[in-house]
């Protein structure tokens, strides 16, 4: 790790969201719907980041929200990336008519906006955490599997993956001992983007109302309740956005250094 | 016997155009066949077919046949039990035909552990005998393409390609992209590793100074059909197709520059 000072940055980060969230689970400052705190309490006192419009304790409402923000963002990775992966390792090794059928699927999911699906689930279903990450990942699953056809692809035309087929590697051997090493370390960082994005698109779609109401909030909808009172308490604005940015860029900062861990050609010897 | 046996061998793309028209040839065991031909006329494509794997879209008509196996239209299972073990392939570019990822040893005990059915100490001693054997140190093993040289990595390739024993080697310009130094060292590895193991030898190559050294016959391929073949010797000495004569006089006027330059 000595050297790295990009992944050590993103390790201390996202450990700070993780440790909040972790802390969340089983302790917290006040209950999330405690309103006894008077309306709008400066930092201090009882209240270390002051209270909301409600008397809400502000630093109880981050720490929901820590564990919201993961939740979601973890969720609809996995979810955007078993879909994801599959299809494109599908129509990666697919030839013809099925590659064509799935790219084209793909297209079309790419073009729809995450926002209008994320409506149509939400009017589907109801504005909850779980509709969220479903609506997220389905987005997600769209983009991550035509990276994975793209790698994928590239990878089989290059020379070894012929050198390995003429001494007489078979495809699911293939696939095991040169594809997928080959594709991960890509695809690793493009997930921990997507988290990253997962987490803003859910805290966009809770600015916009449509997800859950507090007192189990995420950020975003934190931001969105704050931002009557900005003048007079910005914390209660700025404290979820700072953490937002926190959490994106511990993230990708990881991702960074997950792939240079990964990949020989760009761990330096020292 | 005959090891390779190629007869009216077409290789044709999608939309019915021939890449490959009608080639024949026929390798015996020790017999070294030299494919000579300016880049696209179709070499590639050629060694490509007769180990079964053409780029996708493209299909291969006539016949191939492999120490008995017929190659064209067999499927890949079939084909997997000779690859390898009847055939192998140096490529051209001994930096992608590296798995990037994977360190050279692992490279090279992926086959040798498969055909033999090696592990643990036996191979690692299998892999460091083939390490020897195209003169590289057994500390190689440990390395990852891209921090070895190119003369290095051609060495590796065909410590890969010769680890099922073959009975025949294709050698697809294996000295292309290595300077003039380190081909001849790359040749004269060929050479020795071909003889001892009395293997049939398909060089491939654009340079004829190349082939007239390492090969007994050769093919002089254009544009996808074998405008001539014979005896080395005899094509050099008295070549009748117009692009072969071209090819010989070419090969000649560099020499005779050498030669002025240093009489
Ligand atoms: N994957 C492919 N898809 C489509 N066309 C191809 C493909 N590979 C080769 N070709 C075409 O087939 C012809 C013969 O190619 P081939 O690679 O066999 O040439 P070559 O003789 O090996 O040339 P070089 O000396 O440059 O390696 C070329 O015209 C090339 O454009
Ligand atoms: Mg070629």
């Amino acid at each position: 790790m000595r050297g790295r000072p990009a992944f050590v940055i993103g390790c201390v980060l996202a450990g700070l969201i993780l440790a909040m969230a972790a802390v969340s689970l089983v302790w917290l400052p006040y209950d999330p719907s405690d309103t006894t705190g008077g309306r709008l309490a400066p930092p201090g006192g009882g209240h270390l980041l002051g209270t909301d419009k409600l008397g809400r304790d502000l630093l109880t409402q981050l720490m929901v929200g820590a564990r919201i923000a993961l939740t979601v963002g973890i969720g609809s990775v996995l979810l955007g990336a078993v879909l994801g992966v599959t299809a494109g390792l599908l129509a990666g090794f697919a030839s013809d008519w099925l590659d064509d059928a799935l790219s084209a699927a793909l297209d079309i999911l790419i073009a729809f906006p995450t926002l209008l699906l994320a409506m149509l689930v939400v009017a589907a279903r109801e504005a909850s955490l779980g509709s969220a990450v479903l609506a997220i990942g389905l987005a997600m699953s769209a983009i991550v599997a035509r990276l994975t056809r793209v790698l994928v692809k590239r990878v089989l035309a290059q020379d070894y993956i012929t050198a390995a087929r003429t001494s007489g590697t078979s495809w699911p051997r293939v696939v095991i001992e040169h594809v997928l090493p080959n594709i991960w370390p890509t695809l690793l960082v493009n997930l921990s983007l997507q988290l990253g994005l997962a987490v803003l698109a859910e805290a966009s779609l809770s600015y916009l109302g449509l997800g859950p109401p507090p007192p189990n909030a995420s950020w975003g909808r934190l931001l969105q309740e704050a931002q009557a009172t900005v003048l007079t308490a910005p914390l209660g604005a700025v404290a979820p956005g700072v953490l937002l940015v926190v959490l994106v860029v511990g993230v990708n900062l990881l991702a960074d250094g997950f792939r240079d861990l990964a990949d020989p050609t760009r761990r330096r010897s020292r | 016997m005959t090891l390779l046996d190629v007869a009216g061998l077409s290789v044709r793309r999608a939309d019915g155009r021939d890449l490959v028209r009608d080639l024949s040839f026929t390798l015996g065991p020790g017999e070294r066949l030299g494919l000579i031909g300016e880049s696209g006329s179709g070499k590639s494509l050629t060694a490509l077919a007769v180990m079964g794997l053409l780029p996708a879209g493209m299909t291969a008509h006539g016949s191939v046949r492999l120490a008995g196996t017929q190659v064209v239209g067999a499927r890949d299972k079939e084909l997997d039990r000779v690859r390898g073990r009847t055939v192998g392939v140096v490529f051209q570019e001994p930096l992608t035909a590296l798995d990037p990822l994977m360190r050279v040893g692992r490279q090279i005990a992926g086959p040798l552990g498969r055909r033999r059915g090696l592990r643990g100490a036996p191979l690692r001693a299998a892999v460091a005998a083939a390490l020897d054997e195209v003169r590289l140190p057994e500390s190689l093993a440990r390395a990852y393409p891209h921090e070895i040289s190119g003369g290095q990595r051609q060495r590796v390739a065909i410590a890969m390609a010769l680890a099922c024993e073959p009975e025949v080697l294709i050698a697809d310009e294996p000295t292309t992209a290595l300077d003039v130094t380190v081909q001849a060292e790359v040749l004269s590895l060929l050479d020795r590793l071909v003889a001892e193991r009395d293997m049939a030898l398909l060089f491939i190559s654009h340079d004829l100074a190349v082939v007239a050294d390492v090969a007994d016959r050769v093919i002089v391929l254009k544009d996808g059909s074998g405008v001539e073949s014979g005896r080395t010797r005899d094509i050099v000495r008295e070549p009748r197709h117009p692009y072969t004569r071209a090819l010989v006089d070419s090969a000649r006027a560099l020499e005779g520059a050498l030669d002025r330059l240093a009489p």
